[in-house]
């Protein structure tokens, strides 16, 4: 019988518990968690705001999942060293859990850049986890004019969620454009138009110089007044139990296709970890929820003796707003593809003989088999690429290619 | 377990497979009014080419990407068949992202459908196999093609 401690309690937790039991039913397994709740979808956050998403189905897998699974979960407790020799996690209470397996998922923080007069507001939030959501709508009214500082994913997504329960929403980040991290200038533009078109405000390329209570002064001299303040400009993987003790660490925790760190026992799996990402080739943190699910499975499944590589990692996010969709994958290098339409835009980026990634944006169908493409680093001479550029389809594959994939069990 | 395959040899594309299978999943009793004059959402879709043509619908995977992925955790997989949880379902695409087969599509609401092989309506059977013309779509079990 081993002890397999988890330090962490999001999906790539869950991920790991599912690996661990697909191989140990027996042994014993303990989740230490900061945050209250059981394990809960992260990115229904924003849905919950909107009203698509009922608190009751935002658990990730059941309200028995820990039961079926046979864990046992400390809640509200924090790690807070761990002793690689003794094999032992100090966790805030003064308590001691030994471990023989070691999965740190201690998932990533919002960074908060030194705003000078940020203590001045008194209405501000984070927007990272349930409890910020349900902060963040006790904060808000009908009336409120909200402020978001950042147009990435997360600031955007909060947009998405408040819009229809407060007055104005205005959207500022330091980059020219909105979602940076994943669109280029043009793909940004058209979906930046549907989210005009909804009435949310935009200051792009400016940043907030000072906070004096309810207004923020801007770079570009603007003046922003604000009931409700929400902080999104970014977020950094929560490495530090890991460094402490020496392990490797880049972004994130370096972690290799099997997830373990450079420590022996310890593993790491979601946002905290850096791994590789093969459309780049170099490794990085891939914050996205895919990833920790499968990042926590491949450890859980080796933590428990099993051999599981989990080497097929990219980038890819589904990001919708208003039904206005995008869909990105890999890395934007090589040459382009590119097919344009009124409400859409479409390019594929291909090199080496491989297609490294894509921007599709209101054109989306099937597009997991571009993505397949991606991942399993198929060379576009075994396919018929003049076919698949224009239609995401299985028919662009040799025959024994769409027999390997519909001929049999897969 | 048991899938849905299709010999392309035998497939004649005439899409009638997409139509039984929107109207299995109707829960309506009379096909003309089921399907007449509305756009169809099936589950089973025909990819087509040059010389070609042959009915894709979700594999069920042993090991399913989509379940791996799915922001909501409504998709899941019991007694090998992928299921997918349209309550818990927020539309966001990310199955569509990830499945290598394109198998899974939005319904006119924007919510994720996909083949769950007809287990849970009145039909009790794919209902693309039983009513395809030329056999090409079976139901039956098999070990991976090499």
């Amino acid at each position: 019988m081993k002890h397999y401690v988890i330090i962490g309690n999001g999906v790539a937790a869950a991920g790991c518990i599912e690996g661990i039991r697909s191989r140990d039913k027996e042994s014993k397994i303990t989740v230490v968690s900061e945050e209250r709740h059981i394990v809960y979808c992260r990115p229904l956050i924003s849905y919950y705001l909107e009203g698509k998403s009922k608190l009751e189905n935002m658990s990730y897998r059941g309200n028995d999942f820990y039961e079926r699974m046979n864990c046992h979960v400390l809640f509200q407790r924090k790690a807070i060293g761990i002793d690689a020799e003794k094999k032992r996690v100090s966790l805030d209470d003064g308590e001691k859990l030994s471990y023989d397996e070691l999965l740190v998922a201690s998932g990533s923080s919002p960074f908060v850049p030194p705003f000078k007069g940020l203590d001045t507001v008194e209405k501000k939030y984070s927007f990272m986890t349930l409890d910020d959501a349900l902060a963040l709508e006790k904060g808000i009214d009908k009336e409120s004019n909200v402020l978001i500082i950042g147009a990435g994913l997360i600031g955007l997504k909060c947009a998405e969620g408040l819009l229809e329960r407060v007055k104005s929403i205005t959207v500022c980040d330091l980059a020219d454009r909105v979602l940076s991290s994943i669109l280029d200038s043009d793909c940004a533009a058209l979906m930046q138009r549907t989210l005009d078109k909804k009435g949310i405000s935009f200051l792009l390329g400016d940043s907030v110089t000072e906070f004096r209570k309810n207004r923020a002064d801007m770079q570009s001299g603007k003046c922003v007044p604000f009931d409700v303040l929400v902080l999104a400009v970014g977020v950094r993987a929560n490495t530090a139990l890991v460094k402490n003790i020496g392990g490797e660490i880049g972004r994130g925790i370096v972690v290799d296709d099997r997830m373990q760190t450079s420590i022996a026992n310890i593993y790491a799996a979601g946002d905290c970890a850096e791994g590789m990402d093969i459309s780049l080739g170099k490794r990085r943190v891939l914050a996205i929820l895919p990833n920790a699910y499968m990042q926590g499975f491949t450890a859980g499944v080796n933590m428990a003796g099993g051999e599981m590589d989990h080497s097929k990692a990219i980038p890819m996010n589904s990001i919708g707003f208003f039904g206005m969709h995008a869909m990105t994958a890999g890395t934007y290098e090589g040459d382009m593809y590119e097919e344009r339409g009124e409400n859409s835009l479409k390019r594929l980026f291909t090199k080496d003989g491989l297609l490294k990634g894509y921007i599709l944006i209101g054109c989306d169908e099937r597009a997991g088999i571009y993505t397949s493409l991606i991942r399993e680093r198929t060379s576009l001479d075994s396919i018929n690429f003049d076919i698949l550029k224009k239609a995401a389809t299985t028919v662009a594959f040799s025959r024994e290619e769409r027999k390997r994939k519909f001929g049999g069990a897969v | 377990m048991k899938r849905v395959y299709v010999n392309e040899e035998w497939c004649l594309g005439c899409h009638l497979c997409e139509y039984n299978c929107a109207f299995a999943n109707s829960g309506l009793k009379d096909m003309a009014f089921a399907l007449k004059g509305k756009p169809i959402y099936p589950r089973i879709h025909i990819e087509s080419g040059e010389k070609i043509s042959y009915a894709v619908s979700c594999r069920h995977c042993e090991d399913p990407i989509c379940v791996k992925s799915c922001i909501a955790g409504a998709l899941s997989k019991e007694d090998g068949v992928i299921r997918i949880d349209r309550n818990r379902c927020v539309g966001c695409f990310t199955c569509v992202l990830v499945c290598p087969y394109g198998a899974l599509a939005p319904n006119a609401d924007g919510v994720m459908q996909k083949c769950e092989l007809c287990l849970s309506n009145e039909c009790g059977e794919p209902a693309c196999v039983k009513g395809c013309p030329n056999k090409a779509i079976v139901y039956e079990e098999r070990e991976a093609a090499v």
